[in-house]
């Protein structure tokens, strides 16, 4: 099986995270009005990382973060061969004139980003929606999306596929790229 | 762990259903009780999806809780009723069907007289099927609600003692829940006037009763069934007085119980004959969020099986 290229390296992970945070406080001086949003699943581990550093990095809990899941709002959950699971949305506060950053691990044809932001606008009207990622894959894109905070853009075939693994969970903070599919 | 598919292509009956589906239907179920109890209560999953709701027989809340449900997964709905259609001309059930679905229609919910009408129809279309009562056989939503209703209520079903009060020969509500609850491990009673409790009721791993006192005392929740006073063509009860003093619950009998118990009803009740006003809306009644509950068990239903691929 294939075990895939290491694209980013545990170190260079944390730089880059590192990196992500202090442009959200750079581009959010007013922390009221900032939602930070992980989408379900994996972008929630992201999200988690980011929303633990902007606390040491501020020392400020001000800015609000949810949890939003997307599964009754994707477009091609009676097209795939395998069935999807609906997680949890915890988003215990408004959204109304909010400036939200959507977070997911690997932004690639844009579907997600797309299911994502409409299942937001159902929670209400955010003043602005930006996006962030760790991966952009951008010559894959089947809508015209773009994320506004990129941990790394890289250019891959379609079969590929891009993992970003994290320590507590795989065993690794790293982001891998394989030639084909994988489990 | 939970597994994230259904077993089948159809819900003809709690019977042909396993644990890990029913345990399925209750994790997304509460996943659109959420979404339910939102501003915008409407999500776009079946928006490619057209529903028939094909009802030989009269329904009220079982139709409006399946239309709410199919308008909420934003899917399009076309309402049947064989009062008003060709089946009073004399059309057969599968031509009635074979004519919706020539229209494109991808699901079916169907409500009909004859036990095992939905099998029949399993066989021969290939559109997703929901039973939503068929004759005295099985109304499995009916009591994937209830047990769902129970669950949330106190906790859990598996060794909960739960009873269930009535008609059991003409219910099929009293069927698809022991079906239902046996399959959650809990411990089930039936209770009820000899005449109306089915001979082989046992087979079913059932307790019987004919004492209400002795059978709210034994239990944690007694789900109390409609007397359906259009069934009774021969006299199963000597009259529906003697029956309501007999097994009727009231505030006093509750009362006197060792413990609260949770009282529970699938509607339309017939108030002062199977329970007393004040039970019926007291707090230990949970009638209301089983009705609530309805839409978002349906809504999981509908959901799971249109996932899967016809």
């Amino acid at each position: 099986m294939d075990k895939g290229k290491v694209i980013i390296g545990s170190e260079r992970m944390n730089l880059t995270l590192l990196r992500l945070c202090h442009q959200l406080i750079e581009n959010h001086p007013n922390l009221q009005d900032l939602c930070i949003i992980g989408i379900q699943e994996r972008g929630v581990l992201l999200a988690q990382k980011l929303v633990d550093l902007l606390h040491t990095e501020l020392k400020s809990r001000q800015f609000q973060y949810g949890k939003l899941d997307i599964t009754f709002y994707r477009d091609d959950f009676r097209k795939r061969d395998v069935s999807i699971k609906a997680s949890k949305t915890e988003l215990d506060f408004s959204i109304e004139d909010k400036n939200v950053v959507l977070i997911d691990d690997v932004l690639y044809t844009g579907r997600t980003v797309h299911a994502a932001m409409s299942a937001l606008l159902d929670y209400g009207r955010p003043q602005k929606i930006e996006m962030l990622c760790m991966v952009d894959r951008r010559f894959n894109r089947h809508f015209p999306i773009k994320a506004d905070y990129i941990g790394l853009s890289i250019d891959s075939l379609d079969d590929a596929y891009v993992k970003v693994r994290w320590k507590d969970h795989e065993g690794a903070d790293e982001v891998r790229l394989y030639s084909g599919k994988t489990s | 762990m939970f597994t994230s598919q259904l077993s089948t292509k159809h819900l003809l009956g709690i019977k042909y259903i396993t644990k890990e589906d029913i345990e399925l239907i209750f994790k997304t179920a509460m996943d659109f009780k959420d979404v339910i109890n939102r501003p915008i209560k409407k999500v776009p999953s079946l928006r490619d999806v057209t529903v028939a709701n094909v009802f030989f027989e009269n329904s009220t809340r079982t139709r409006i809780s399946f239309e709410l449900a199919e308008r909420r997964l934003s899917a399009d709905v076309v309402n049947f009723a064989a009062s008003s259609s060709s089946v009073s001309k004399g059309e057969t059930l599968l031509d009635t069907v074979n004519n919706i679905l020539a229209m494109k229609v991808d699901m079916i919910v169907m409500r009909h007289p004859a036990p095992g009408a939905h099998h029949y129809l399993a066989k021969h279309i290939d559109a997703n099927i929901i039973n939503a009562g068929d004759g005295t056989h099985e109304h499995p939503t009916q009591a994937l609600l209830d047990a769902f209703s129970i669950q949330e209520k106190i906790g859990g079903i598996k060794n909960k003692n739960i009873v269930i009060v009535g008609d059991i020969l003409h219910s099929r509500v009293a069927l698809s829940n022991i079906y239902c609850l046996k399959k959650l491990g809990a411990n089930v009673m039936v209770c009820g006037p000899s005449t109306l409790i089915p001979k082989h009721i046992k087979s079913l791993g059932v307790e019987v009763s004919h004492n209400i006192n002795e059978a709210l005392n034994w239990c944690d929740v007694a789900n109390v069934l409609r007397i359906q006073l259009e069934r009774q063509d021969i006299k199963y009860i000597p009259s529906i007085r003697e029956y309501s003093q007999y097994f009727g619950i009231n505030k006093e009998l509750l009362s006197n119980l060792k413990k609260d118990i949770v009282i529970m009803h699938p509607g339309p009740i017939n108030r002062g004959v199977e329970m007393t006003s004040d039970v019926a809306d007291s707090g230990q009644s949970i009638i209301l969020q089983q009705v609530e509950n309805g839409v978002a068990i349906r809504m999981a239903v509908l959901f799971l099986l249109a996932g899967k691929k016809a």
